[in-house]
């Protein structure tokens, strides 16, 4: 009897520890999980009618890392799956996948980060967001006082060419320029990464249709109202409104670019030089889109705040409010430069826009600031995947 | 906030989707509600969080139901199902108000979804709740908190004043206390009773032991109990449930829909000895589905293997756990630990019986056996490329058959066949009503909204007067 005791025996009827742990485990303990809840929930199936993430995990049998990536990247973080599971935690399958997903997207940010060297940038985001800020609104304002005859700093300047006083628009438009390619390099190099981790076609990205759709679905913010029902806070579908406030984010955002690219048109092909009047097209944009970027990082803030703590991936906190700030900070410095423009603060001003805004481009590819990149490019090949499938 | 000194108007005994239609329908007409769930927050609902749609008449097709299913078709095909064991009059009435429901369900905030690749070609005929029973739950508890229900979570109803068939109060324990609750009228809306193991062995024996319950702990059928020693008339069959093969590696309770396995036409399924004991190509799904639970009890220790091998692996839905896998039939025996010389001779004696045909699962192909017993009279293919898997699989009780007579308004019938005073009940507590027998997908919950929107207008009458 004991030598048969002794032999370990595969027992089939034997629960396994985790519902739904099959396949090969993936890179990472989230991947694993990640993995995991997605065979749990491809048996499952009752949430197909609520976003895309589900649809697309339908097409699929397996979950490679890649798939898993491209599935935590399509997830809009909506959170309606968590409340509608009826295996959601404390129910012992603990199917939790805003918060597993949330987790799998901040790594994937740091996996596809160009240069590796910089990938760090992400672990402890929030504090090294701020040391960078810091430090690059010191050196304009140092830059600008060293530069300058005090007189000058703190100097009235009006009419065109006032902001110029303090620093030379070529020097302003090299080093803006240089930041900015450099933001556009990484970002591309992190978008291949992610591109080739998935492993879609490059052709895909060349298909006007697949594009179309999801410049569409990417625009209205289609996948965060959870099906209908809008972003729930708890479980009682408390409104969030994060859609609203993603729209004034993304919108303002996009109207402050516009508001430069106009304001670039003018210097160089009209020679109009800044600064233009309140009625003027960079000022309106720029307005406008500052007010943007100014309500809408709040609510978001907020929204993030009030958040059921069940599904907060927290150590993810840091970099999320991070690249609210720094949206913020833009605009604030922004339209303080607007309304004080002809005081004798505009010389600060100047230096503490300038400081944030380049803080904002450098970091842009080691921050919350990807999220837009991969998702629109998951929402691609999702688009391609669905049109293919029908 | 819920007041246990005040005498409601009506008391809802249950937490799913009867309950809450029930507390919804009766506070809509003027009624002070009161809902006791035994469950805690999370767990609330009873099998309501496990369901998916239901199953409405409608005359024409919507944005969620791709054609009409007329109210003659619904009673057809539940007069098939039940093989007569219905009560026809309930069953139409019940039928007929089913098409409104449709519209009632969604203004309490509950939403369809259109039919998507995951809905099992019930397009037409069933609804679809977006996101599923908990989404449909969800949204009738923000109704009835929004328009005045009161609710009480882990407030387990433990005995009832009932005085000739009229309800007087019930004793419920709340927060380690026990609180005597008035009402003016009752809906007991309180499921079956498939989690209350001792009560399944009345019937079953100690196979009852073996038997995986696919919804929570909960549905312990308390009050059905009581509600049948103070003289309600019983109705449905108490020795039967709805049982079907799930896998024997699902929890005890509350496995819900990812633990079944609907492959038993894809191989062939084995006892503990490794034998055969049933044509496993007789029916269409979800026929079949429906009929495995049972078989499985039926066979020693309640256990069975669904045997299949690596050609058809990826041709069904996949589930929970992995299949287990071997390379040889022999090996895939070890694993079982079940006799590998019988799995061989059975797997052997299949293969050579087996006659080739055109297989097509989705109609009783011409794949089928000769000259074996049982014989696999449809989707007959041969075991014979590595590597081999199974699944063990053990009976799921979904729900009991066993409840309370009912009238039209939903109002109890006690054993002399008078109505009840001022008790009403809905959903699987008296679905023995309408469902005598067998299952058809969505029944159990258009008979949970029908007759609770149907209870709880009536209890509220009832309480007025």
């Amino acid at each position: 009897m004991p030598a048969t005791e002794q032999t370990p025996q595969f027992d089939p009827l034997a629960k396994p520890e985790k519902a739904g742990l099959s396949g090969p485990a993936g890179g990472t303990e989230t991947l694993t999980e990640a993995g995991r809840l997605m065979t749990v929930c491809n048996s499952c199936r009752y949430c197909e009618g609520l976003c895309a993430v589900f649809p697309a995990m339908i097409m699929r049998r397996d979950f490679p890392d890649g798939d898993l990536n491209y599935l935590a990247n399509l997830c809009h973080g909506c959170g309606a799956c968590f409340y509608d599971c009826q295996f959601a935690p404390p129910h012992e399958f603990d199917v939790n996948v805003p918060k597993v997903m949330s987790r799998a997207r901040a790594e994937s940010y740091q996996a596809y980060a160009w240069p590796r060297a910089l990938s760090g940038m992400f672990a402890r985001n929030g504090l090294l967001i701020s040391i960078i800020t810091a430090l690059s609104v010191a050196i304009f304002i140092f830059g600008f006082a060293a530069a300058n005859d005090p007189a000058v700093l703190y100097g009235i300047h009006t009419g065109p060419g006032s902001f110029y006083k303090l620093m030379p628009h070529n020097a302003m438009v090299v080093l803006f320029g240089a930041a900015f390619l450099y933001a556009i390099f990484a970002s591309v190099m992190g978008a291949r990464m992610f591109w080739r981790d998935i492993g879609e076609p490059a052709s895909t990205l060349r298909e006007p249709q697949s594009l179309w759709q999801a410049i569409k679905d990417a625009g209205k913010l289609r996948y965060l109202d959870g099906g209908g029902a809008d972003c729930a806070a708890d479980e009682n579908a408390t409104p969030d409104h994060r859609r609203f406030y993603h729209h004034c984010t993304f919108y303002g955002f996009l109207l402050c670019f516009a508001a430069t690219s106009v304001a670039t048109f003018y210097h160089y092909l009209l020679g109009m030089v800044a600064p233009y009047p309140w009625y003027d097209a960079p000022v309106v944009l720029g307005t406008i889109g500052g007010v943007g970027l100014l309500i809408g990082p709040v609510g978001l803030l907020k929204a993030k705040w009030t958040r059921d703590p069940d599904m907060q991936d927290k150590e993810r906190f840091g970099m999320d409010v991070a690249f609210l700030a720094m949206l913020f900070l833009t605009s604030l410095t922004g339209l303080a430069l607007l309304f004080l423009r002809d005081t004798s603060a505009m010389g600060i001003l100047l230096a503490l826009h300038l400081g944030v805004v380049f803080s904002l481009f450098i970091t842009m590819p080691y921050g919350k600031f990807v999220h837009g990149i991969y998702r629109f490019m998951a929402l691609v090949r999702y688009a391609r995947e669905s049109h293919t499938a029908t | 906030m819920a007041d246990l000194t005040k005498k409601y108007d009506v008391l809802v005994i249950g937490g799913g989707n009867a309950a809450l239609c029930a507390a919804v329908s009766a506070r809509l007409e003027g009624a002070s509600v009161l809902v006791l769930e035994r469950a805690e927050e999370f767990y609330r609902g009873g099998n309501t969080r496990h369901t998916r749609n239901m199953r409405c008449a409608h005359d024409a097709a919507t944005d969620t139901l791709t054609g009409p299913y007329p109210e003659d078709e619904l009673f057809e095909d539940l007069l098939r199902v039940t093989e007569g064991e219905t009560d026809e009059e309930l069953a139409r009435h019940m039928i007929h108000e089913s098409k409104d429901m449709l519209n009632w369900i969604v203004e309490q905030g509950v939403r369809f979804q259109p039919p998507l690749g995951g809905t099992l070609g019930l397009g037409r005929t069933n609804s679809f709740f977006l996101g599923g029973g908990r989404a449909m739950l969800n949204a009738l508890y923000n109704t009835a908190a929004r328009i005045g229900v009161d609710v009480l979570y882990e407030a387990e109803v433990t005995d009832m004043d009932i005085q000739d068939g009229m309800f007087v109060s019930a004793t419920a324990r709340i927060d380690g206390k026990d609180e005597i609750i008035r009402a003016g009228a009752l809906v007991a809306a309180a499921g079956g009773f498939e989690s209350n193991i001792e009560w399944l062995k009345e019937y079953w024996g100690e196979a009852a032991e073996n038997f995986l319950i696919r919804g929570t702990a909960n549905n312990r059928g308390s009050i059905l109990k009581i509600l049948l020693d103070a003289d309600v008339q019983e109705i449905g069959d108490p020795t039967q449930c709805h049982a079907v093969a799930i896998d024997a590696r699902a929890p005890k309770y509350d496995g819900g829909i990812i633990t079944r396995l609907d492959c038993v036409v894809f191989g062939i399924v084995v006892n503990k000895h490794a034998e055969r004991f049933y044509d496993e190509g007789e029916d269409i799904w979800p026929k079949r589905y429906a009929i495995w639970g049972r078989l499985v009890a039926q066979q020693p220790d309640q256990i069975a293997y669904i045997v299949f091998d690596h050609s058809v692996l990826t041709k069904f839905m996949p589930s929970l756990f992995p299949p287990i896998k071997a390379d040889t039939v022999a090996e895939l025996a070890d694993k079982l630990q079940i006799p590998a010389d019988t799995l061989e001779k059975t797997v052997t004696g299949f293969n050579a019986a087996v006659v080739d045909g055109d297989f097509d699962h989705t109609i009783l192909d011409d794949c089928h056996t000769e000259g074996l017993e049982p014989p696999k009279t449809h989707w007959a293919q041969r075991l014979e490329t590595p590597p081999y898997y199974a699944y063990p699989v053990r009976p799921g009780i979904t729900f009991t058959y066993l409840g309370t007579r009912v009238n039209k308004q939903a109002q109890m019938i006690m054993k002399d066949g008078k109505p009840s005073a001022n008790m009403f009940a809905a959903g699987e507590i008296m679905s023995g009503n309408v469902l005598g027998k067998g299952y058809a997908a969505g029944i159990g919950m258009t008979i949970g909204s029908v007759f609770g929107r149907i209870a709880g207008r009536e209890a509220a009458h009832n309480a007025r007067n």
